[in-house]
């Protein structure tokens, strides 16, 4: 084989959902009353840019194996403290936005570090750390309210040169910034091996605990940026359960979807992005089409179900049965 | 090369003791290893060449002694610090990781960088140069591990330990997966490796490639080193004869004498294959019978038992129970009473108990049919059935309420076994049942297989420890490379004749192999 199809073999699940979101959108963009409008894609940008960014935090962590079930909370946390603190002056503002970003880092720091030397499971762990960091959030923002420094959240939620949404800007910026340099980096490529057979990676002398610390530190700081995110889109912060609970469980949907492997070891962030739109544009399919928005939840746990059967199907051809439980 | 041209050693171990709970794996081990050489490691099951690997690997440390390295004394924590010395070993479970792809893996400890992120052409040519030394061209440096058949795995784990520029290269029984093709190849690898000044320690099982690769023999002998010499000086006897003389750590029950073969056997196996791993083993095992698996850890024995438990798939070739074909789809299968078989599995902790759940529980699972009417547990039932396993087999826990896993190892041991008479099986497969397990339980063990024997059971024993096959068994067969090699039948069981067709010897042991039955 060729150099071409090893790497259309090894990126096949991420191209996949790329083509299954543009072929979705495409149908949803088409039927929709107001055709295929600046307007229509910069609303479906900021709703889907949230999901992405959320899912791009929760693929740091099952790439090491491991899952983060404190995303929605950290999330939640960061719109909470950036709607207090993201405001007054440019100035004060960028000093806000780096304060929001260094708490949603040390909240992933203390996933990391209670996982790795306290060695618990990181699915108790962050259901644990989840709640505290919700209740911080409830602590800064008992009611709805807060502000935010409007002239960036104009400038991030509105469009570039009038027609693409700045909210995509953004997430490709952080894709470029955040993903790409970790995934190329010798850290990241430890944090693939540690997911792959952590075993393997101790053998190979590579340093498994800062590679898993790294991918927990990582998910905790895109996850604040989601935070940010719906701050500029909102105005205003709220700690809300329902949104942090329903963003962790979207964005295992969204990684899944996005051909990243909850074994570990394989996937990339820019395939839990487009799984993330893809869900996303699963609800707006629904409306275009004029179904009865009660369908939305069954129709997504449908989508979920096929994609996570076509991934185990590798699973009949094992020939030792054992192997199916280790 | 002659041995006169030996340098003085670059890596020396002196005294080197490693205990594992009550059992020693190295007693006071010497070994010294020169540049430019090809020292081959050889002993049997439990001589100690693993536990030496893994300490010089960095994978476990040493209880006493000294490793030192250029007359350095060194201590390495983990694999890391082994390889940053220069010691780089190539086990004989690879080290690679599954979903990365071959160049990644090759260039995985230390990958080529620009501006912070790995720089994939340079790694490329890394890994391609690497493959090309180890002789694998035709590995592809994209394809991912996980898709490649494992003898390309295997030379992708050479040329990976190539990738790390090593001193010291240390191969475990690296050449098992591979074809002829293959191994002649890394043989002229390893050749000119150590032309160009690497010391090599080479541990294999293979007494033709030590001969064509080795300069020089090391053999180990429960823990120690026995004898060092000049590859080719002994003879192969010679060679089994350093390294047989373990003592018998357990006294054994009396064997029953001379016995009638019965018409149909209980259990007839007949030209049984699965992948490569079991090559058509045919073999018997008639009521009151104990049959011995023998032979290296890892040529099949386990894979066997898996096959007949009906763990495997794909498996071909056909087994008759009391002349009746049966083929197990699955365990529960196996273990119903139309074929009434049992395994008793190698790691108790993972396939055999549920170390959190009470003794009580954990003695009923395998006979949940025996103790339930209708589908709903009879209290009563199990706990007098429960009660009488354990009287049977002596297990000491203070209540049958209390988790398996706060037993010692050979009380869980028991409970794995009685868990399983408790499904009143006619056929028991047991895998290394006694590995790591006090002498008490042990002796206690054997009685027991006797007993069951006798009660008119067949009994299949695989056991890593030689003196169990001379000790417990009516009949051995010594399995080599998936297959079996030689049958040994009542007096024929001796060390020596199992050390030979284990290492797949065919010199003058003074013994006939017994026919293949």
């Amino acid at each position: 084989m060729s150099d071409w199809r090893y790497a259309l073999a090894q990126n096949r699940a991420t191209l996949i959902s790329v083509a299954f979101f543009v072929a979705m959108f495409a149908i949803y963009a088409s039927n929709h009353p107001a055709g295929f409008s600046a307007n229509v894609v910069e609303t479906a940008a900021n709703k889907g840019v949230l999901l992405a960014l959320v899912a791009m935090a929760q693929t740091f962590v099952v790439i090491t194996a491991g899952i983060d079930l404190s995303v929605g909370s950290v999330f939640v946390l960061s719109n909470c403290l950036a709607s207090a603190i993201v405001v007054g002056s440019a100035g004060h503002a960028a000093l806000g936005v780096l304060g929001v970003i260094a708490t949603g880092a040390a909240c992933g720091a203390v996933n990391g570090l209670i996982v790795i030397v306290g060695r618990l499971q990181p699915i108790v762990t962050t259901i644990a750390t989840g709640a505290i960091f919700y209740g911080l959030a409830l602590l800064l923002r008992p009611t709805p309210g807060g502000d935010v420094y409007e002239p960036l959240a104009d400038a991030l939620t509105g469009r570039v040169f009038t027609v693409v949404p700045a909210s995509l800007v953004a997430l490709a910026a952080v894709a470029l910034a955040v993903w790409i340099p970790y995934s190329r980096s010798a850290l990241g490529r430890a944090a693939y091996a540690v997911g792959s057979s952590e075993a393997a990676a101790f053998m190979s002398g590579l340093p498994v605990a800062s590679a898993k610390a790294s991918a927990y530190v990582l998910s905790g700081l895109t996850a604040s940026l989601a935070g940010l995110f719906l701050t500029f889109v909102t105005y205003s912060g709220e700690a809300s359960a329902q949104t942090g609970g329903s963003y962790t469980l979207y964005s295992i949907a969204a990684v899944v979807l996005g051909g990243v492997s909850l074994y570990g070891g394989s996937g990339s962030a820019i395939g839990a992005i487009f799984g993330a739109l893809m869900f996303r544009t699963i609800g707006d399919l629904l409306f275009v089409f004029n179904l009865d928005p009660l369908w939305q939840p069954l129709f997504q746990g449908v989508v979920l179900l096929v994609a996570v059967s076509l991934g185990a199907a590798r699973l009949f051809r094992v020939r030792n049965r054992l192997e199916l439980f280790s | 090369m002659t041995e006169s041209e030996q340098g003085p050693p670059i890596l020396r171990m002196e005294g080197v003791s490693k205990r594992y709970g009550g059992v020693r794996a190295l007693e006071n081990a010497n070994l010294a290893v020169s540049a430019g050489r090809i020292h081959a490691i050889l002993g049997e099951n439990g001589a100690g060449k693993s536990t030496l690997i893994k300490i010089l690997a960095g994978v476990v440390a040493p209880d006493e002694g000294r490793i030192a390295l250029d007359d350095r004394e060194v201590a390495f924590g983990a694999p890391a610090d082994a390889s940053r010395a220069g010691i780089v070993c190539i086990f004989q479970e690879l080290s690679l990781v599954p979903d990365l792809s071959v160049a990644d893996n090759i260039a995985i400890v230390n990958p080529p960088t620009r501006f912070g992120m790995i720089d994939r052409r340079a790694q490329r040519r890394v890994a391609e140069a690497a493959l090309a030394r180890a002789g694998a061209e035709d590995v592809h440096p994209m394809a991912l591990v996980k898709d490649l058949p494992l003898s390309r795995r295997q030379m992708v784990e050479i040329a990976k330990a190539l990738a790390r520029a090593p001193r010291i290269l240390i191969l475990d029984e690296a050449t098992s997966a591979l074809t002829a093709a293959d191994v002649a190849k890394v043989f002229v690898v390893l050749k000119r490796l150590r032309d160009e000044g690497l010391a090599l320690l080479y541990i294999s099982h293979r007494m033709h490639e030590i001969a064509e690769l080795a300069d020089e023999c090391t053999v180990f002998r429960n823990g120690s080193n026995v004898a060092t010499y000049p590859a080719g000086t002994k003879s192969d006897a010679e060679v089994v004869e350093l390294m047989i003389g373990r003592e018998l750590s357990a006294v054994f029950p009396p064997k029953p004498r001379q016995r009638t073969a019965s018409a149909t056997p209980l259990l007839d196996v007949r030209r049984l294959s699965w992948t490569n791993r079991l090559r058509d083993v045919s073999f018997h095992v008639e009521t009151g019978e104990v049959v011995g698996l023998g032979g290296l850890d890892g040529q099949g024995q386990r894979e066997l038992l898996l096959a007949l438990f009906g763990v495997l798939r794909g498996v071909t070739g056909e087994v008759r129970v009391a002349g009746r074909a049966v083929a197990p789809a699955s365990p529960h299968a196996a273990k119903s009473t139309a074929i009434g078989m049992a395994l008793i599995p190698e790691d108790r902790k993972t396939e055999g108990l549920m170390l959190p759940m009470s003794v009580g529980a954990n003695l009923s699972f395998a006979a949940l049919d025996r103790v339930s009417r209708a589908g709903v547990l009879d209290r009563d039932r199990e706990g007098k059935l429960v009660r009488q396993m354990m009287d049977l087999l002596a297990i000491r826990a203070g209540s049958i309420d209390i988790p398996v896993g706060a037993l010692s190892g050979g009380n869980q041991q028991k409970v794995v076994i009685a868990k399983w008479l408790m499904a009143e099986p006619r056929i028991i497969l047991l895998n290394d049942p006694t590995r790591g397990i006090d002498v008490a339980t042990k002796q206690e063990i054997y009685q027991l297989l006797r007993k069951l024997a006798d009660a008119g059971a067949a009994i299949l024993f695989y056991t890593t420890d030689y003196s169990e096959l001379i000790g417990c068994c009516d009949r051995a067969l010594v399995i080599y490379d998936g297959a079996i090699r030689r049958v040994l039948v009542g007096e024929e069981i001796t060390e020596r004749a199992l050390v030979a067709s284990a290492l797949n010897i065919d010199s003058d042991t003074g013994v006939v192999a017994g026919g293949a039955s």
